[in-house]
């Protein structure tokens, strides 16, 4: 251990700010890629979702104008 | 070499599968590693004499700087291979890897810039290495920007595949300008062929975390591609039994 | 374009050059667009910063080259623009001569009618900057070697975005962070020469930097050229 109190440990001798702000914007950074990733792949998956939900509705009613044209 | 391996990478579904499986994993290894050197380096690894507790910071900052320049060198390897095979596995890739590696970039020379302020007294200083990883920084913004001002696909694989390759003459002078000229930076901490001049309390921790950065970058880039892959494959059958199969809203 | 002599290499290159600076003489305004850039960039130093020769002597080979530079970037888009909108460029890509030689001589035709004109402007704009005629002459050498590698990285960057209308922003982004080491040796090279340093280590990487990008750089631009086009 490099610290005998938690005191010491967050002012890092004098240096605190300049670590902290490093870790925390770092932290910020790192998690952020990984939010923003994940939220992409929802995004995607709602919006192919929707359109492949169009396009069924689409489709069934093609099916159901040429199954009344042939009756 | 294996071939089948080469041209496995090559199919969309495959590779889908192969990085599902495998990001869980990744992710815990890369959260183990990272949290381990993070807290070992914040923790138990002595103050340096000179630079006292400053000095931790360069378990964050050399990890970003590794990883920003290799992953260039990824990306350009990506491109050489996306133009001469014509894989579009490269171009997905490089589509995932420019935002992160940008990112990667900008922690480096941010950790680096609140390090010099106690260390050298200044937060910045237009040395070769800085500036050249500045210089880095503007080429992956100038990759995405191309990227996304171009909109044939084709078009927008083959440009940023050249473009890559060409600022890939950047990577070796980042490299060796510390040798090169006299600069305020310090030398490289991992050499080849020496041991490093660090005691292992102190660059233990640090290899766990370039590890751990690998790790999650890794799983960055699997979680990109992989939405990249569905955008791409919308149309074909395993895509749409997929997106049928999630529930909506919902997203591992 | 004229037919004759356009069956050998050197003849079909000549007819390309020759017919590029007859286009631009065409549109003499456009060429004269970049040269009152260069003059009013180098201008806006002496009254935004100061007028000083103490700070202008020192300064005055970074401005130049940062003046010429931004210029550079101002003229790209018209290099291959022109060309690709009324087809000209896909007719170049077919013919019987090599792509590359082709992409070369309108790069020569393009440093002639953008560069060459900077270059000579400059003794006149080195002396209101107050830079010592001993130093001109290393300036001027290394404009010469470092405006074609300007010109050659910036064609790579204007044949990745000649799909575009407007291109002209993002190929400045493109190309001037791969001109930085292009800067940095030919303002130093200058800068050198004010220490009584030797200058020949500057000059001598700007002659490899050049020698590598007439050999290599061609051959990205025509590339991105070729995609451009079939996109």
């Amino acid at each position: 251990m490099s610290f005998t109190t938690f005191g010491e440990f967050l002012a890092m001798g004098g240096h605190g700010l300049y670590v902290w702000l490093c870790y925390g914007v770092g932290f910020a950074v790192l998690a952020g890629n990984y939010v923003s990733a994940r939220h992409a792949r929802r995004y995607t998956l709602r919006v192919l979702a929707q359109r492949q939900r169009r396009e069924a509705i689409r489709q069934s009613e093609v099916n159901r104008r040429e199954s009344e044209s042939e009756a | 070499m294996n071939w089948t391996f080469f041209h496995k990478l090559g199919s969309p579904r495959w590779f889908y599968d192969l990085a599902t499986r495998w990001q869980p994993w990744l992710l815990a290894a890369s959260l183990l590693l990272l949290g381990t050197g993070v807290f070992w380096g914040l923790v138990f690894a002595p103050a340096d004499y000179q630079q006292g507790n400053s000095f931790r910071i360069i378990y964050l900052h050399v990890p970003t700087a590794i990883l920003a320049q290799s992953c260039y060198l990824m990306m350009a390897v990506a491109g050489l291979v996306g133009l001469v095979w014509r894989m579009k596995m490269a171009d997905i890739f490089i589509a995932a890897a420019a935002p992160v590696g940008a990112s990667v970039t900008f922690l480096a020379l941010f950790t680096g810039a609140v390090w010099g302020k106690p260390t050298w007294g200044t937060w910045w200083v237009w040395d070769a290495r800085l500036t050249a990883m500045l210089v880095l920084l503007f080429l992956y913004m100038g990759l995405i920007a191309l990227r996304s001002a171009l909109e044939d696909k084709d078009l927008v694989a083959k440009a940023s595949a050249i473009l890559v390759l060409v600022g890939s003459v950047n990577i070796p002078i980042i490299k060796y300008s510390v040798e090169w000229w006299n600069t305020l930076h310090q030398p490289a901490t991992f050499k080849l062929t020496e041991k490093p001049a660090m005691p292992p309390e102190m660059w233990i921790p640090l290899l766990i975390m370039v590890i751990g950065i690998y790790c999650y970058f890794a799983v960055l880039i699997f979680m990109r591609m992989r939405t990249e892959i569905l955008e791409r494959e919308r149309r074909t059958r395993w895509v749409q039994k997929l997106v049928d199969a999630q529930e909506p809203g919902a997203g591992r | 374009m004229s037919q004759r002599g356009a069956r050998t290499m050197f003849g079909a290159l000549w007819c390309i050059i020759r017919h590029d600076m007859r286009l631009a003489f065409r549109h003499r305004q456009s060429l004269f667009n970049p040269l009152t850039f260069f003059v009013m960039v180098i201008v806006l130093f002496p009254l935004g910063v100061s007028p000083d020769k103490a700070f202008l002597a020192p300064a005055a080979a970074g401005l130049v080259w940062v003046a010429v530079l931004l210029s550079m970037m101002l003229s790209l888009d018209r290099l291959f623009q022109v060309d690709y909108e009324d087809g000209t460029l896909e007719q170049l890509s077919v013919c019987a001569q090599p792509f590359y030689l082709i992409v070369l001589a309108k790069q020569l035709a393009h440093w002639l009618l953008s560069a060459l004109p900077l270059i000579l402007l400059t003794p006149l704009l080195a002396t209101m900057l107050h830079l010592d005629a001993a130093h001109l002459g290393v300036l001027m050498v290394s404009l010469l070697l470092g405006t074609p590698i300007i010109g050659l990285i910036g064609g790579i960057g204007a044949a990745l975005t000649v799909s575009l209308r407007s291109g002209g922003l993002l190929i400045s982004l493109l190309v001037l962070p791969l001109t930085i080491p292009v800067l940095i040796f030919g303002a130093g090279s200058v800068l050198a020469s004010l220490d009584g340093l030797p200058v020949q280590g500057h000059l001598a990487f700007l002659g490899a930097m050049l020698a590598l990008s007439i050999t290599l750089a061609p051959l990205a631009t025509a590339a991105a050229l070729r995609a451009g086009m079939s996109g």
